[in-house]
This record gives structure tokens, sequence and C-alpha cells, in this order.
């Protein structure tokens, strides 16, 4: 007997953020999924909305590309807003 | 130390400039996630004390379980249910955890079950009146919250967040503890002497739940080095008895250590001699309730078999037709 597929499981908590990844399990259908999410993950409140993911239908980018990948934002610090100089007598900018 | 005595792997590959790179980010205090780059050595210590956690987990629900019925009223019984709860599902955050490292949950299972992989001593040792039920949040919940604390900044990022969540959860069971020790102590004599009674039961195997002393744990370096331990046996079985042999005073109740004394140059306890061969002999399998706990533990996975296989069948058929 091969174990039930693997989730991923997303939690939304109260305070209107988005969902958050919270952890996995197993569970033979999507239902049973959110049923067990509730009783894994959200045992005191910690939700008010959860999504599953089979496991298998996620996809990530590749840890060892990280620098080629990410790097190109590292140097492109125009694109934030502390890059700029405000004169001291001017408000609301 | 609900993970005891995981002997670390050690590496082949001992100066591959991957591994330069691995123990560099570790010593800059990276977190390791699931598919970085990581020593064979790393990922099977992991797999093994994080797995060594999960089963602590799942058996620990049997001593207490053992008294969701004969709670003494519906308040404590709501408690129980919940905090045994509790356990199931940190079991599972341990078990989702060591499976992104690889190893799949029927491997881990399976070895729970055939007594190839360990769990925590302390889990064998039975539960005879409900003062037990007490001692068990305030000194066993309070051993493991003890050791958990550092592991929320441990090296590995699936456990580190598993950690986290059970520190949060595990005070309740601390406390709840405590609350039944603090009635029964100041109950009637035979309530006291209940409480009493437990806690000389249970204060030494709770000691010996940190692992055996530093002298006798020559591999903790490695584990150090990769942060997955990131305090020593002795280190935090000091700081339990710190902590607390003062509450067991509040309570009024007296630890079974003649040698124990308050040290008031260096703000530390001094304790008496750990019989080590009572905790190998319950490691070794000769505990007073291993064979029990395996047996329940077998018993409900095989009566839980056909459960499985209908839950896929049923998915499978239900996918079937709605195609």
């Amino acid at each position: 007997m091969t174990d039930w597929p693997l989730w991923e499981i997303f939690i939304r908590s109260q305070n209107g953020l988005s969902h958050k990844h919270v952890g996995s399990l197993h569970a033979a259908d999507a239902k049973m999924a959110i049923e067990n999410a509730r009783d894994v993950y959200a045992r005191r409140n910690e939700g008010i909305s959860i999504w599953v993911v089979r496991s298998t239908d996620l996809y990530a980018s590749d840890p060892s590309d990280k620098e080629t990948f990410f790097d190109p934002a590292k140097n492109k610090i125009y694109r934030h807003p502390t890059f700029y100089t405000v004169p001291p007598e001017v408000k609301h900018l | 130390m609900y993970a005891q005595m995981v002997t670390p792997e050690t590496n082949g590959d001992e100066s591959s400039p991957e591994l330069a790179q691995f123990q560099a980010r570790i010593d800059a205090g990276d977190t390791i996630e699931a598919r970085d780059w990581m020593p064979e050595g790393y990922r099977k210590t992991l797999i093994r004390q994080i797995s060594q956690h999960a089963h602590s987990e799942i058996v620990g629900q049997l001593p207490e379980a053992n008294w969701i019925t004969r709670a003494p009223t519906l308040r404590r019984k709501a408690i129980l249910l919940a905090k045994v709860q509790d356990e199931a599902g940190h079991g599972l955050y341990l078990y989702g955890a060591a499976e992104t490292l690889g190893v799949s949950r029927e491997q881990l299972v399976n070895d729970l079950l055939t007594g190839k992989a360990k769990y925590s001593s302390i889990f064998n040792y039975p539960t005879l009146n409900w003062a037990d039920i007490g001692v068990i949040g305030w000194l066993v919940d309070g051993a493991a919250i003890m050791n958990q604390i550092p592991l929320c900044r441990c090296s590995y990022g699936p456990y580190a967040r598993a950690m986290i969540r059970i520190c949060k959860e595990e005070s309740f069971h601390q406390r709840q503890g405590f609350e039944i020790m603090t009635v029964m102590a100041r109950g009637t004599p035979a309530q006291r002497n209940m409480a009493q009674d437990a806690l000389n039961r249970w204060w030494w195997p709770s000691l010996m739940m940190f692992g055996p002393p530093d002298s006798q744990s020559p591999h903790t370096a490695e584990s150090a080095r990769w942060k997955i331990k990131l305090l020593t046996n002795d280190q935090l079985r000091q700081r339990f008895i710190d902590q607390t042999a003062p509450q067991a005073d509040y309570l009024g109740l007296s630890i079974p250590d003649p040698d124990l004394k308050r040290n008031e140059e260096t703000e530390h306890y001094e304790f008496g001699e750990i019989d080590w061969s009572e905790f190998y002999n319950v490691i070794r399998g000769n505990g007073p309730c291993n064979t029990q706990r395996l047996r329940t533990r077998r018993q409900a996975h095989t009566d839980g078999a056909w459960v499985r296989e209908a839950a896929i069948a049923y998915a499978q058929k239900r996918a079937k037709n709605s195609k």
C-alpha cells in the first residue's frame, strides 16, 4: 500500500493577508486535504480560508540558479524611493 | 531530546567545494532549504533526528490517552483531548519536515513499527494515577520545550518552522500540567500523596530525556557544526533543573534527590548521580512499556489499513467519474 498523495497547505489568517504556506500533509483527495488541514494547521483559529495544492503540481525556481536569476534586481537601486534625495523643506513627497 | 541518541553520519566528501560553501552558509546563519545542496551526512542525520522526534510525538499520545476516559472532570477531559490531538499534529508537522529530505511517510512509519527507528525513552513509562498527567505536562513537556526552543533557530528551514509551531502550542501543555499539580498538591492528603508519588516516579526519567552526559556523547560536535543541535545534553539538563526546582518548592513537593541543592555562588542547582544503566536499558527495549507501546501502534496501523485503502479507492472512483 503506497502513501496517499502529498498536498501543500496555504492558509489565510484573519488579518486580511494573502494565503501563506504552512506545511504539507497526505490525503486521498482535495476534500480530505482541506478537512485534514483544518485539524492539523488550524486548531487555534489560525485561518479563515484554506487552499490545498497537490505537491506534484507545484513548480519551483532552481536554488542553484539563484544568483543569475535574482541578481539582475540587485543593482537597480533607483527602483527604491530611498535612492532619491528630497530637500528637507519639501513636504508630502 | 525527543531525539536522544542521534549518531551523526560523517561526510565522505570532506573537502569538496560544495561542502565548504555549505558550511560557510551555515556559519553565516543562512537557512538551508529542501532543494539546496547539502552533504549526505547532514541529510541522513536530520532524517534520523526529525523522524525520531516525530515518532516520539506519536507514541507520546499513548501514556496520556490512557486517562482520557477517566479524567476527573469534563474540563480536564476537554483539555486532555486537545493536548493529545496537538501531539498528533506535532507528529504530522515533523513527518512533513522529514519528508522534504526525500524519505517517504511509508518508510518512516515502517521504521517505527519494525522497531528500527527509536522514540524518546520517556514514553516507555506507565501512567499509573491521574497526577501522572499533571507531571507529564509539567516535567515532560517542560523538558521538551527546553530542548525545542533552541531548535527554532536550527539550520534546516522546514525543521525550524515546525519547531516554531510546536513551541507555540507546547506552552499550553506545560501550564495545564502545572495546574493539575497545583490543585492536587493543595488538595486532600490522598491527592497530595498521589502528586508526590507521580513526581517521585517521573523525576529521574525526565532528566534522562536530555540524553547521555556530554562525556558519553562523542558525536555532538558534528551536529553542533551543522547547527542542528544548539546546546549540549548537559547544558539543557542543567537549565531544566534550575527552572524546575523552584516550581517544586512552590508546589510544596519534594524532588526525590537528596543531593539536590542550590549553589549560591554559581546560581545553579547541583544534583545527584543519574542511573544511566536504567536509561540504556529502556533504550534497548526493556523499559516497563516498550513492548506495549509498539504493539498498540502496530495494532492501530493494521486496523486502519482498510480505511486508507478505501479512501484511495473512493478518490480514484470520483476522479474517473468526473472525467
